[in-house]
């Protein structure tokens, strides 16, 4: 179709035209097979498709035999076995009767699963025949009309579209040969939108219909600016799209220019603000766009990306050199944090309530020796350079306790084997449940400071699953309840003489840079790409204006009501934001 | 019920060609024929599960079947593991 512009949800400034490049080969076949037959139409198309292929398996079996060498008729004849296999058959079977699933579905999942059984097998001879099964699975496939569907990235300006991206599956793009991304589903801020930003890839998320809509190698635009997705744009879409995305890259090279001045605001007024990180291929950014260290590095990736649970050694070596990097600025390493929707396939059960349950703090508390691995690389690593601990999804005061309990042993530890590390390391605790807000002047007897995550925060104030696309226009961290949570951790905070970060979503948002510096945090943490121009914006006001903006918005009644409110406040500054402004969801 | 004990004697184990070949005999027969290798039983009608018990030189195996035919079905399968090593040597 030409033109066919979708909206979706905006999360990552800037904007990209290329051609699509449809991710998932699962998500292409379903949709190609959305006239699901009944459950036995299914089962005899089937049917229909295995005889075909072992008609066509038969044949080549007797063409092959007229060669001099034995070797080709043996891997026909492998593969004529798996056609025949009664365990395949039945499971096939069982996946269309019972899970009623299509057959192409059946097949592409029996592969996945096959694939995952093959792997556990140490000789590599027979786990290569996962090979000749994922023959079959193709053929079988293409009898049943299905096309066989490429994989791999090609060439520049693809453009990812597909139904979800997984951490993992992000993680394992090749990015330089990503031009911008665009998922059916997701939030601003799920995790292909944080990976987004911080890659600095125009995406768009949370795009209904888009499978439906594209077809690879279409040519897309994504607007990440204001989550306009255009498939096959005709000439004047697609000029007045490169002027757009001229003006946003020419407002970022301005702000970068200035991107390593303070940020201090007219009236003197300083704050830390500090990159969020995640991926070693990040280290560069902090450099890049003038962060004064980092506020948050995840760890999650080292877990997810790696078969493994990574041991001391690796873990140690990644954290020195972040410290490296950072120096004489400080890293702020926040231990694993499993859990919600960053599971952890092989060690975690499926939850009813995954966000209410065994994630963060409570995951590592439980998981001694995993937990234990990661407090000793990171302690050795504070002799490298300046590091903190953050501790993720805290509820309770005693998990703070427990926490400093088991530093204080490994520390003993480490002593005894000689290996120095920061005897003074500070230990903070992430604010992400509303529990901590308003007992924070407890917390923080125990915490040596508070780093607020917003997007937790913000969910499990208001109740909303960020992911869920029915209920996350519900979302916004500008609800007057999420700034009145903030409040009151800042104040009890600081009365006791503890410093607080914020190191969520909101921190990017240049909408809500007002009320936080009016907060008067300590430090924002936040994507790379976007510290210029929230440093920007804070050279621009007096925090004298700042904290009567937030009297003003915490007055208000809803998020809606502050954020057009903000906004407004803001373009009366700042008029040339308007270009690279994301629109609100909502 | 009928079972006997085999040691794999190919230096490569039952890898794809004697992993078909187990499966083409064993389907010759009514019985239900089973292989067992360290407590993980397998269906040796299914080329799959044949693969799983990823065998090596050495290891000892159950060969088990259960039907009309479950001693022919034994032998002969005990036959090719054992004595005739898939007839590689």
């Amino acid at each position: 179709m030409k033109n066919k512009v979708i909206r979706g949800i905006p999360v990552s400034p800037s904007i990209a035209i290329g051609k699509v490049f449809l991710y998932s080969p699962r998500d292409i076949t379903f949709k190609r097979i959305k006239k699901k037959g009944s459950v036995d139409e299914e089962i005899c198309k089937f049917e229909k498709s295995r005889r075909k292929s072992l008609r066509q398996l038969r044949a080549l079996k007797s063409e092959l035999k007229k060669l001099p060498t034995k070797e080709p008729v043996r891997l026909i004849d492998i593969q004529i076995l798996f056609l025949q296999d009664p365990l395949l058959l039945n499971s096939v079977e069982k996946r269309i009767r019972n899970n009623k699933e299509a057959a192409a579905e059946a097949i592409l999942n029996l592969l996945e699963s096959l694939k995952r059984d093959f792997q556990e097998i140490p000789d590599s001879y027979i786990s290569e025949r996962y090979l000749d099964v994922k023959d079959v699975g193709d053929r079988l496939l293409k009898n049943l009309g299905e096309d066989k569907i490429e994989m791999e990235l090609k060439g520049h300006n693809n453009i990812v579209v597909a139904e979800r991206l997984s951490p993992t599956e992000t993680a394992q793009m090749s990015v330089d040969k990503v031009s911008g991304i665009v998922t059916e589903r997701g939030g601003k801020t799920s995790h292909i939108a944080i990976i987004a930003e911080a890659l600095n890839i125009p995406a768009v998320v949370g795009v209904n219909g888009l499978l439906n809509e594209t077809e690879s190698g279409d040519e897309i635009i994504v607007d990440g600016i204001s989550g306009i997705v255009v498939v096959n744009p005709d000439e004047n879409t697609k000029r007045t799209f490169e002027q757009k995305e001229k003006e946003a890259e020419r407002i970022q090279k301005e702000f970068l220019k200035h991107k390593d001045l303070p940020a201090t605001t007219i009236d003197g007024y300083s704050i830390d603000i500090c990159a969020n990180i995640e991926l070693p291929m990040e280290l560069g950014f902090i450099k890049k766009y003038g962060a004064k260290g980092v506020g948050l590095l995840r760890t999650e990736f080292l877990y997810l990306t790696s078969e493994s649970i990574p041991d001391e050694d690796e873990q140690y070596r990644f954290y020195s050199e972040i410290a490296r990097v950072c120096s004489p600025d400080y890293a702020i390493i926040r231990t694993l944090d499993l859990g919600g929707d960053k599971v952890f396939k092989t060690k975690t059960k499926e939850e009813a309530n995954p966000f209410l349950g065994w994630r963060g703090i409570r995951f590592s508390i439980s998981n001694n020796e995993i937990f234990r691995t990661q407090l000793r690389a990171i302690l050795k690593a504070s002799s490298k350079g300046n590091i903190r601990l953050l501790i993720p999804m805290v509820s309770q005061v005693e998990e703070m306790i427990e926490v400093r309990k088991i530093v204080k042993d490994i520390m003993k530890e480490l002593k005894k084997e000689g290996h120095p590390f920061d005897e003074n390391i500070e230990i903070g605790a992430m604010v992400e449940v509303p529990s901590v807000c308003l007992l924070a002047d407890h917390f923080a007897r125990v915490v040596d400071f508070f780093s607020i995550g917003t997007n937790d925060l913000t969910q499990y104030t208001l109740a909303v699953d960020r992911g869920n696309k029915r209920v996350s226009g519900l979302y916004d961290h500008l609800d007057p309840s999420v700034l009145k949570l903030m409040r009151v951790t800042v104040e009890h905070a600081h009365h006791n003489n503890k410093w607080v970060g914020v190191c969520g979503g909101i921190a990017a948002d240049i909408v809500a840079v007002p009320v936080l510096i009016g907060l008067e945090v300590d430090e924002l943490s936040l994507p790379p790409s976007f510290i210029p121009q929230v440093k920007n914006v804070i050279r621009g006001l007096s925090l004298k204006e700042a904290r009567e903006l937030l009297t003003q918005a915490e007055k208000m009644r809803s998020a809606t009501e502050v954020r057009e409110f903000l906004k407004g406040e803001l373009l009366k500054r700042f008029p040339s934001l308007k270009n690279i402004l994301l629109e609100v969801e909502k | 019920m009928y079972q006997k004990k085999t040691k794999i004697k190919n230096s490569l184990g039952i890898h794809a060609r004697p992993a078909s070949m187990i499966v083409k005999l064993a389907s010759k027969f009514e019985s239900k024929v089973e292989l067992e290798k360290d407590n993980i039983d397998v269906n040796a009608k299914s080329i799959m599960g044949v693969l799983m018990l990823a065998s090596e030189k050495g290891q000892e195996i159950v060969v088990r079947a259960c039907g009309e035919d479950e001693k022919e079905a034994v032998k002969a399968v005990v036959e090719l593991i054992g004595k005739r090593k898939f007839d590689e040597e």
